[in-house]
């Protein structure tokens, strides 16, 4: 490496992560002020009305408090906001320099679009779409059954003997509380072990991804399943409904926002998940997106392919939070 | 009368699959890696894996040493960044959802991105990787670990006790330290052990970010049952070890929050 002072090659390296950063802050601002209307677009008149009153109130007492106050406010969000820099800079700027062409996270070869056409490229994205392909079916399946079971045996829990429903909550913890690595490893070793029943492959990745997504369904439908009234049911069996109809017509629309985002949150985990997989993907062949990346770019240096590849992930994951919880939102706002 | 009979065990029955699901897939290979301690490469029993873990003859426990020293150290860090944030979240923001949302989206994008991002960036800030940047990439993946559950009980305190404080004559310092602090417990408690367990079981981090040089207690079980060195006995031993501090901090957060989580759970 030449370590000779090159101040024409610093200063440019330096004026392009001022850039970086500039572009950065540029679009947390951006975001901030799209999250902002959002807000202002979702309260009633109402709150707007009690927000401008708790205003008045905090404004009329003692000017000079009120100033401090102003003053710790303004400390408290630059805190906020430097935390939150923190936070998105890394995924941020693999976004802006995706547009660079290189992995030198510099513009000395200008805005291109390269790193995205080699997406389109067979020879990068052979592997890739594989893995899109595997993890989509994982994910699917993964939360599909782990959402059925997740939602049948809630409803059996709930009306279990409060010794069971003890015993089999906790141990419907403990794929939660317990460290991804063990777990892996001890469904690794139990599937070794009765090799002849579950073969390699997806069966046993689906079964391993059940096994950790299906608590957190439980969980997500369990409070609501407690809020709901006995009665009801009760009342569905009075007016002649036998008790499958009375679950099928009664229970379940009652608790199908559990269900919903119990649904959400197991394919997200499944989506999400590394561990598990990488111990139990066995030698077939099969890689997700997640042990693709790490088979693939842990040893080199980040491909520009990658930029690419990372800043569409970052932002899909990104737009559908937001949308899902926006959505949230707006219909707690309604009622 | 008979009908009634008739629901409550259909009911019930809905929940015997899942019952023998967890016992299989759950309970079941727990109790595998519990037998595979005890057992050498001929499955004979035997307690040499003990030994060989607890004498320190693989490296195995200094290891773990380090291992609790890194993840001790990245959760303090975390704490120190993570609690002044929860703090004004609640105190400044408590209204907005979507601010708090903020601070979480990033954990929901792939954490191998997020460190392969990181190591791109300091290989390109000519940084020399190591035990800052290992630090650094747990602390950037571990903070809204630490910010969602303070957040969380920092928002659900009664602002009443903070004004009954303020009216028995206690000063700002005073509130925070007698108040505030005691009943956000139940979150720090529950934000250390959500940060302290990943950072001291994770694999992948660890070698992303110091180029394979720093081992931690994740990567030497996963080391353990890798093809070639297999080793199961020992990486079990290691595995059991690692269970007995996951059940030891979830007993500690069930002992600060016994009155609200373990109520409303059963």
């Amino acid at each position: 490496m030449n370590r000779t002072f090159d101040f024409l090659a610093l200063s440019q390296t330096a004026a392009n992560w001022l850039l970086a950063i500039l572009c950065v802050v540029l679009a947390m601002q951006i975001a901030i002020l799209v999250f902002i209307v959002v807000r202002r677009s979702g309260k009633t008149g109402k709150c707007r009305i009690r927000e401008r009153v708790r205003s008045a109130e905090s404004r009329s007492p003692r000017q000079k408090k009120s100033s401090r106050k102003l003053f710790a406010r303004v400390c408290a969000d630059g805190y906020l906001g430097l935390v939150l820099a923190l936070l998105y800079l890394p995924i941020l700027l693999i976004i802006v320099f995706s547009f660079s062409g290189t992995s030198r996270f510099s513009f000395a070869n200008g805005f291109t679009f390269d790193s995205y056409k080699q997406l389109f490229d067979s020879e990068y994205n052979e592997g890739l779409l594989d893995a899109l392909k595997y993890t989509a079916i994982l994910a699917v399946s993964a939360s599909v059954i782990s959402t059925i079971l997740g939602a049948f045996s809630t409803i059996g829990i709930y009306a279990l003997g409060r010794k069971m429903k003890k015993i089999t909550l906790t141990v419907n913890q403990l794929p939660m509380i317990n460290s991804e690595v063990v777990m892996a490893v001890s469904l690794m070793v139990f599937f070794a072990a009765f090799s002849f029943v579950f073969p390699q492959g997806m069966t046993r990745l689906i079964i391993s991804h059940v096994a950790f997504c299906t608590p957190y369904v439980v969980l997500s439908i369990l409070p609501r399943l407690q809020k709901m009234d006995p009665n009801m049911y009760e009342a569905a069996l009075d007016l002649g409904a036998n008790p499958f109809t009375a679950m099928l017509k009664v229970v379940f629309p009652y608790i199908m926002p559990g269900i919903v985002s119990g649904f959400a949150m197991a394919f997200t985990l499944s989506l999400d998940d590394f561990i598990i997989t990488q111990f139990n993907k066995g030698d077939t062949g099969i890689e997700t997106l997640s042990t693709y990346i790490y088979e693939d770019a842990r040893v080199k240096s980040l491909e520009p392919f990658w930029f690419a590849v990372f800043s569409i992930f970052s932002v899909v994951m990104f737009t559908l939070l937001l949308l899902m919880n926006i959505k949230k939102n707006a219909k707690e706002a309604k009622k | 009368m008979k009908r009634k009979f008739r629901f409550r065990l259909t009911r019930r029955a809905f929940a015997y699959p899942y019952m023998i699901f967890l016992l299989l897939f759950v309970v079941v290979p727990l109790v595998i890696i519990l037998i595979n301690a005890f057992l050498d490469e001929n499955s004979k029993l035997t307690f040499a894996n003990f030994v060989e873990f607890f004498s320190d003859a693989g490296g195995g426990l200094t290891v773990l040493g380090n291992s609790l020293i890194i993840g001790l150290v990245t959760t303090l860090i975390c704490l120190v960044i993570g609690y002044p944030c929860a703090y004004f979240l609640a105190k400044y923001h408590a209204s907005s959802r979507v601010f708090v949302l903020m601070f979480i989206l990033p954990m929901w994008v792939n954490f191998l991105i997020r460190t392969l991002s990181t190591k791109a960036i300091f290989m390109a800030l000519n940084v020399k990787l190591g035990m800052g940047t290992v630090m650094f990439g747990m602390v950037y993946n571990y903070l809204p670990y630490m910010i969602l559950p303070l957040h969380t009980t920092l928002v659900s305190i009664d602002h009443s006790y903070i004004e009954a404080a303020e009216d028995l004559g206690a000063d700002k310092m005073a509130v925070f330290l007698k108040t505030i602090l005691p009943l956000s417990l139940p979150g720090i408690v529950s934000g250390i052990t959500m940060t302290f367990i990943p950072a001291i079981s994770t694999f992948a981090i660890s070698e992303i970010l110091s180029g394979s040089k720093i081992f931690l207690f994740g990567d030497a079980i996963n080391m353990h049952f890798s093809k070639t060195t297999n080793s199961f006995g020992v990486g079990s031993v290691m595995s059991l070890v690692m269970l007995v501090l996951v059940v030891v901090a979830n007993v500690i957060v069930n002992l600060t929050s016994k009155d609200e989580e373990a109520t409303s759970v059963l």
